[in-house]
């Protein structure tokens, strides 16, 4: 029986509790009243993950089996989510690669040969080989990479993509000319949160510029109250708008999957467990990993922390039409993750880990540590913020791992160039936007090497618009100050220095609520 | 007289040469080879020569760099030891000179020219293109491309020189001194604008913010038609000034590449083995005006195939692979040209607002603290001072 998450009061018999810190933790001693949300533990996962698979293909939602749309001569593009979920990396085998590979046993059974397979990766990173190879698997990636027919869908290849049109409301529909042109387009997709899968796969997932950009800027997410809730999501209303243009030209054959809560494996694996439940054991391993990393050179718990891979197992498949699939996914969804939280509080405190979407295998800069705090932990509600409008963050993280000039190139210039200027979302996008989207060397780096495309940086600076207009103040406890500054918050040395700091804000004893992350959990506020 | 005078000592020389690049403030202090001394003050004895009593001098990078052993041997004939050192020089004549009358308040166009020197015209000299002069080791005085270099003429860091008719300009009524003082640099800066072939619209970078550098990007804005000044700036005061002196944009000297990257779209190649990065696109002309191996480093990088380069400060050894590869135009701009009013020109350009502010800051110092001196205008970026001058009618 797993125990579903809760809302803690911290009283004079609480222990220190652990707070993530880049590439590292503390324990930390929060003020008696403090209130911790814990996440839910792990559902029960299917117990045969390949009958599981093989069940949701042949009786899938709203939607003939799968085998029933291939017929001989037919376009077939798999297409899947990229690295980017889910996190940590899972362990091999990835639940894509096993879905893909059923798939493809079943196109075969059907002789279809014209088959391609595509990595979703938006304006994401282009993959590496051996990334490749872990989501789809060796026999997979040995059987379609070398040929071609196995590869990263590239938003700048003017040549392969198809305009299907506009929406309603004027907004570009521009995805992958071979997914747009095929006779069935399986999406394989891994749900991490509440805000992945639905329309958002193909419509954004295989998608250009040209269409991203009209949900990814800052007014969108500003009025996207929350990314959990794609009912009250201006960005997931945009992209269901294009999705459904998107069905209307190709027929799309969703199969989505939900994962429990494991994201440590072992020896990390106390970290998951709630302070005070902690044997002797698991404090002398969190004493012992705490020493560890302090004497560490960076480089190494770098290495530690990325090499990390989790023993996800999988809660639920669902495949078939897009929008009912993604139906029950959101509620497996929740189901795992939601706690029930009564009416916000003044102060919210979060941990921002070592990694995120978009800092797999690579560093996460300050830009991506604040996407990841108050871009994503601030936006895993339901209804309302955990903390009140006018309230104040605090989070934690050093702020101080560097950029990867590799993956991150324009995330320097906009650190540097642009939040130099001005830190408002909203002025920053019809300034600054064009100019790095079309900048041909950043294009050429999306395109050719392993870079994020040169606009990423802004939208994860809107990714936090919705944060930066909700909240008071926001302060980096163990932060670099001058990168801190740089992106318009402050930075404490210590929680008491935070809350002193704060004070100014809220008061000096105001109602604070802690979001114990990892692993993930969506507040919901009443 | 008294007098800052630079010997020959081939110990300094060889220290200079060793230890300068690092250790420039030693080489300014005790192992300088400059001393304080009582000197006749120097009289030449032929037509059109006069005495100037000096009122301010300035302290040039040129003059450093010859002090801390940086500067390249190549010079070496081109001088005459022992000299007084001292070339922007501000001061009143003591004797009638030509037309002008004593008391007349002068700036000197230090170079020494053939009509200086007695001689016939050269070819140079003759289009009126005086800093190219190649006459400048013989006639009636001692070797010498400038005044400040010469033995016979002495320098500014005295209290008196020699001055020749053919080098001097009247200072307009209402400039002070100080103002008066920086008509040289700002000749050098005009000349350098013109050497800089600036076309309608293009884009520019000038790396560093020195007084050179400063100066550059005045004349560039105010003579020339360029589109983006970009100018590269080390510190704070400078992106100050450097803006308020015409530039459009000002970047940190680590930025320069991939901001001049984003400004014009190029594409950034990273050599391996630690070799600097470099643009295969970037600005159309780009001016040195450090003179530093980095420096010019970063020029040569950032220009555009087919763009040009000009080396405004006394330039460093550096990989010179980008001119050959980029067909880059490399051009030295060195002092003014008489033939082109480049005095003439930087006389009212000193009057610009940004020039008095500029005027205003200028740290004056007796002879007799001259350790100190060349300290401050060895730091003088880092002090937030752009130009440091001895003035040796202070006596304390």
């Amino acid at each position: 029986m797993t125990r579903p998450g809760f809302v803690l009061e911290v009283d004079d018999r609480t222990p220190p509790l652990l707070v993530h810190e880049g590439l590292g933790f503390r324990l930390e001693e929060f003020p008696q009243g403090t209130r911790v949300i814990y996440p839910p533990e792990s559902l029960p996962t299917v117990p045969d993950v390949e009958e599981a698979i093989r069940e949701s293909l042949e009786n899938p939602v709203d939607s003939e089996p799968l085998r029933e749309l291939m017929f001989p001569g037919m376009r077939l593009t798999i297409a899947f989510d990229d690295l980017s979920l889910p996190l940590p990396t899972m362990k091999a085998p990835d639940i894509r690669g096993r879905i893909i590979e059923q798939v493809l046993t079943i196109a075969a059974e059907k002789g279809v040969d014209d088959v391609e397979i595509v990595a979703a990766l938006a304006l994401h990173r282009r993959m590496t080989d051996a990334e490749m190879r872990h989501i789809v698997g060796e026999r997979v990636f040995r059987s379609f990479a070398p040929s071609g027919r196995l590869y990263n869908h590239d938003a700048e290849d003017r040549a392969n993509l198809e305009h299907m049109g506009q929406t309603e409301k004027g907004e570009d529909v521009e995805i992958n000319k071979r997914a747009a042109t095929s006779d069935l387009l399986v999406y394989v997709n891994v749900n991490l949160v509440a805000m992945d899968g639905g329309h958002k796969s193909v419509g954004i997932g295989l998608a250009s510029y040209k269409s991203i950009k009209h949900h990814h800027n800052a007014k969108t997410m500003v009025h996207s109250r929350s990314f959990m809730d794609h009912k009250h999501s201006e960005m997931h209303s945009s992209a269901w708008r294009m999705g459904r243009l998107i069905g209307e030209h190709v027929k799309v054959f969703q199969i989505e999957t939900t994962l429990d809560n494991e994201v440590f494996g072992k020896p990390y694996d106390t970290l998951l467990k709630r302070e005070w439940e902690w044997s002797l054991r698991d404090q002398a391993t969190v004493l012992g990993l705490r020493r560890g990393l302090a004497v560490a050179p960076q480089k190494m718990r770098h290495k530690m922390f990325h090499d990390l891979r989790s023993n996800y197992g999988l809660t639920g498949i669902t495949a078939g039409a897009v929008e009912p699939v993604h139906e029950l996914t959101v509620q497996r969804v929740h189901q795992q993750q939601r706690v029930k939280v009564d009416g916000q509080s003044d102060v919210m405190v979060m941990g921002v880990p070592y990694l995120g979407p978009y800092n797999v295998n690579s560093t996460m800069n300050p830009i991506l540590a604040a996407c990841m705090g108050l871009g994503y932990y601030f936006n895993s509600y339901l209804r309302q913020p955990v903390v009140r409008e006018g309230g104040v963050a605090i989070l934690y993280h050093p702020l101080d791992e560097g950029f990867n000039t590799l993956t991150h190139p324009s995330y320097v210039d906009f650190y540097e160039e642009v939040l130099a200027d001005t830190n408002d979302p909203a002025l920053i996008g019809p300034k600054f936007e064009e100019q790095f989207a079309t900048d041909p060397w950043y294009v050429h780096l999306y395109r050719t090497s392993n870079a994020y495309h040169g606009v990423h940086p802004f939208y994860m600076w809107y990714w936090i618009a919705h944060a930066l207009d909700h909240l008071g103040d926001v302060i980096w406890v163990g932060g670099n100050p001058k990168a801190a500054a740089r992106m318009g918050f402050r930075s404490a040395t210590t929680l008491r220095d935070a809350l002193e700091m704060a004070s100014s804000t809220v008061g000096s004893s105001p109602s604070i609520t802690y979001l114990r992350n990892p692993p993930h959990l969506l507040a919901d506020v009443r | 007289m008294l007098a800052l005078e630079m010997y020959r000592s081939v110990a300094k020389t060889a220290l200079g040469k060793v230890a300068g690049g690092r250790m420039p403030l030693l080489l300014t202090g005790a192992a300088a080879p400059l001393r304080m001394v009582t000197l006749e003050a120097p009289r030449i004895e032929h037509d059109g020569w006069a005495r100037l009593r000096v009122s301010l001098s300035g302290i040039c990078g040129s003059d450093l760099g010859m002090l801390s052993g940086r500067t390249s041997l190549y010079f070496q004939p081109l001088v005459s030891l022992p000299f007084v050192p001292g070339h922007e020089i501000v001061g009143e004549l003591i004797d009638p000179c030509g037309d002008l009358e004593a008391g007349t308040r002068v700036v000197i166009d230090p170079v020494l020219t053939c009509a200086a020197r007695g001689l016939e015209a050269c070819e140079a000299c003759a289009r009126g293109e005086t800093n190219r002069c190649s006459r400048i080791t013989v006639g009636d005085i001692s070797s010498g491309l400038q005044t400040g270099f010469c033995h016979d003429t002495g320098g500014g860091w005295s209290q008196q020189l020699s001055v020749h008719r053919s080098q001097l300009h009247v200072v307009p009524e209402g400039y002070s001194d100080e103002q008066a003082l920086l008509a040289e640099p700002v000749a050098c800066a005009v000349h350098t604008a013109r050497r800089a072939a600036v076309r309608p619209g293009d884009r520019v970078l000038v790396s560093g913010a020195g007084a050179v550098g400063l100066l550059a990007t005045l004349a560039l804005r105010e003579l020339t038609d360029a589109g983006e000044i970009v100018v590269v700036a080390k510190h704070a005061h400078q992106r100050e000034l450097a803006l308020q002196f015409g530039a459009t944009e000002v970047v940190a000297p680590s930025e320069t590449l991939r901001r001049i990257r984003r400004a014009t779209s190029a594409f950034m190649i990273e050599p391996e083995m630690m070799a600097a990065p470099y643009l295969l696109g970037g600005v159309d002309v780009t001016v040195d005006a450090v003179g530093s191996k980095e420096s010019l480093q970063t020029c040569l990088h950032a220009t555009r195939a087919g763009g040009r380069v000009v080396l405004s400060g006394m330039p460093a050894s550096a990989d010179l692979s980008a001119a050959w590869f980029r067909e880059l135009e490399v051009v030295g701009t060195y002092a003014s040209s008489r033939g082109s009013g480049d005095f003439a020109t930087a006389l009212d350009l000193v009057g610009h607002d940004a020039m008095c502010r500029l005027a205003k800051t200028v740290a004056p110092y007796p002879l007799h603290r001259w350790r100190e001196a060349l300290d401050h205008a060895h730091s003088a970026g880092r002090l937030g001072t752009v130009k440091v001058a001895f003035d040796p009618r202070q006596t304390n």
